[in-house]
C-alpha cells in the first residue's frame, strides 16, 4: 500500500492497521456530534496556564504590559492550528465551495459559516471601521468558549479571545488573505494603543460584560487587490 | 501485542443490576438536560493543537506523556467538584461501583461516551476501561515515529512513543485522589497506533487516609 512506504527503512511499518485510514474517514461523521463545554473548558484552561508558562520568564520582567502581550500571541498559535483545520473541513463540506477573493464576502464567510460551525451560532456583528479602511471588526456579545473563563488582573488586557484570533487569522491565511492581523478586543482598555498588528488590546464596554470584538486588519497589498477587483 | 490477556475469566464482577441501571440513568440525565455543550470537532481540534504544540516544545513523546498526564491531573482535581455537585452520589460502596460509575456518570458528563468497564483482575483493584469513540482523537493520524512498539503488558506508565489521550488518565488519577483512592492509570493500547482497542488499564494502589496530615494546620 501506498501509505506504507513513506516510511522508509522503518522497523515498525510491518504492523497492519486495523482501523479504517484516515482518509477513509466518512467526512460527516463528527458533524453534528457534540461533547460538554465543560470538558472543553478545562482543556482551554490548562492551554492558557501552560501559556503563561511559556512566557513567564519575559513576564517577570516587566510585568504586565509584556505578558499579556507575549501572551496573546502564544494562544492564537493554539487557535492557528485549529483555525487551518478547520478552514480545510468547512470547505470540504460546502457544497459548492470557492475560495473567497474579496474581503467584504470573506468576512461574512468567517461571521457566518465558520462562526456556526464551530460555536453553534453566527457572530453578532461585523463591522467596518469608521477610522480606517483596513480595519473590520467581528463582534460575539457572548462567546460561548469564554464561558467558563475567568482571568486574573495581572494579565492586564489579555483576553482568552486570543485564541478566537487565531482561528480567524489561519482562516484569513488559508484563504491567502495575507499578513492579515486579528487582534482582541474586549473589555476596558484605552483605545490608543491601535498601532502594532499582533498585541491584543481592548475597548472599555459596560453593557455586555462578555462581549468580545475580534479587530482585523488587512494588509495593503490586501487592500491593493480589493482596488484591483474595483477596476479603480 | 499486549501479551496474555489479565483475565479470561467468564464472569467479570459486576454492580447490582439495579445500582447499575440507576448510574446510567443519571448520567444519561445529566448529559441530556443539565450540561452545556459545543461542538465536538471543535473540541478534537483544540486538544490535538495542544498535543501538536506540546510535542513541538517538547520534541520527547515521553515527555509529553507526562506533560499531558500533569494537566490532566490538574483538570481531574478541579473536575470532580463538578462531578460531586451534577451527580450528587452517595459514596461508593467498592471498587466495582467506583468503575461502573466512572463509565456511565463520569465519562458522559464530559465527554457524552460510556467506554467499557472490563478486565478486571481477580482481586478486584485493577479494570480497563476500553473507549470506542475517542472525542480526543478525531481527525488524528499519529506519525510513524511516535508508533514505536508499546511497553511490556505489565509496563506501567514507561511507555515509549506518544499516548496522544495520556491527559484522560491525569484526570483520572487526579479525580479519584480526590475521593481519596490512589491510583495508577496508564494507556495499554490506541488504535491511533494500530491496536486493536483503545485501553487504559487503573489499579487500585491504596485507599487514602481520610484524616488530615499533622502538618497541616
Amino acid at each position: 500500500m501506498s501509505r506504507d512506504s513513506s516510511s522508509v527503512g522503518g522497523t515498525a511499518a510491518a504492523t497492519a492497521p486495523t482501523a479504517p485510514h484516515i482518509l477513509d474517514r466518512n467526512l460527516a461523521k463528527t458533524r453534528t456530534s457534540e461533547t460538554s463545554l465543560s470538558a472543553f473548558a478545562y482543556v482551554f484552561a490548562e492551554m492558557i496556564q501552560y501559556s503563561q508558562k511559556r512566557v513567564s520568564g519575559v513576564e517577570d520582567l516587566e510585568k504586565r504590559s509584556v505578558g499579556s502581550r507575549l501572551l496573546s500571541p502564544f494562544l492564537a498559535n493554539f487557535g492557528h492550528r485549529v483555525g487551518l483545520r478547520e478552514l480545510e473541513l468547512t470547505l470540504w463540506r460546502e457544497k459548492n465551495p470557492k475560495r473567497e477573493t474579496r474581503v467584504l464576502q470573506m468576512l461574512i464567510f468567517i461571521n457566518s459559516v465558520i462562526w456556526k460551525s464551530l460555536f453553534g451560532k453566527p457572530a453578532d456583528s461585523l463591522q467596518k471601521s469608521t477610522d480606517n479602511e483596513d480595519e473590520y471588526m467581528l463582534t460575539d456579545n457572548d462567546p460561548v468558549i469564554l464561558k467558563y473563563i475567568s482571568l486574573p488582573k495581572e494579565l492586564g488586557s489579555f483576553n482568552a479571545g486570543a485564541f478566537m484570533a487565531g482561528i480567524v487569522e489561519a482562516v484569513l491565511d488559508g484563504c491567502h488573505f495575507v499578513s492579515s492581523s486579528v487582534n482582541y478586543l474586549g473589555v476596558d482598555t484605552d483605545k490608543k494603543k491601535k498601532a502594532s498588528r499582533v498585541t491584543a488590546h481592548s475597548t472599555a464596554s459596560d453593557t455586555a460584560p462578555n462581549s468580545m470584538t475580534l479587530l482585523i486588519k488587512f494588509d495593503k497589498s490586501v487592500l491593493q487587490r480589493e482596488r484591483t477587483f474595483d477596476g479603480k | 501485542m499486549q501479551g496474555t490477556p489479565i483475565t479470561t475469566k467468564a464472569s467479570f464482577p459486576t454492580t447490582s443490576t439495579a445500582a447499575a441501571a440507576r448510574a446510567k440513568q443519571t448520567g444519561d440525565d445529566i448529559w441530556r438536560n443539565r450540561t452545556d455543550k459545543i461542538n465536538a470537532e471543535l473540541f478534537a481540534l483544540t486538544y490535538g493543537s495542544l498535543v501538536a504544540t506540546l510535542v513541538k516544545d517538547y520534541e520527547d513523546y515521553a515527555e509529553v506523556n507526562t506533560q499531558l498526564d500533569k494537566m490532566g491531573y490538574n483538570i481531574g482535581v478541579r473536575l470532580i467538584e463538578e462531578f460531586l455537585a451534577k451527580s450528587s452520589l452517595p459514596k461508593c460502596g467498592t471498587f466495582v461501583e467506583t468503575a461502573d460509575v466512572i463509565s456511565k456518570i463520569g465519562f458522559k458528563m464530559f465527554l457524552g461516551i460510556t467506554p467499557t468497564i472490563t478486565n478486571w483482575s481477580a482481586d478486584t483493584k485493577e479494570f480497563s476501561i476500553i473507549i470506542d469513540e475517542n472525542p480526543l482523537s478525531e481527525f488524528v493520524e499519529l506519525p510513524d515515529d511516535a508508533l514505536l512498539p508499546p511497553p511490556a503488558s505489565t509496563g506501567g506508565s514507561a511507555a515509549t512513543g506518544l499516548w496522544y489521550s495520556n491527559i484522560l488518565c491525569g484526570v483520572l488519577r487526579g479525580a479519584l485522589e480526590m475521593v481519596l483512592l490512589q491510583v495508577d492509570v496508564f494507556f495499554v493500547s490506541d488504535v491511533l497506533r494500530h491496536d486493536d482497542a483503545t485501553e487504559i488499564r487503573v489499579r487500585l494502589v491504596r485507599i487514602l487516609d481520610e484524616d488530615v496530615p499533622a502538618s497541616d494546620e
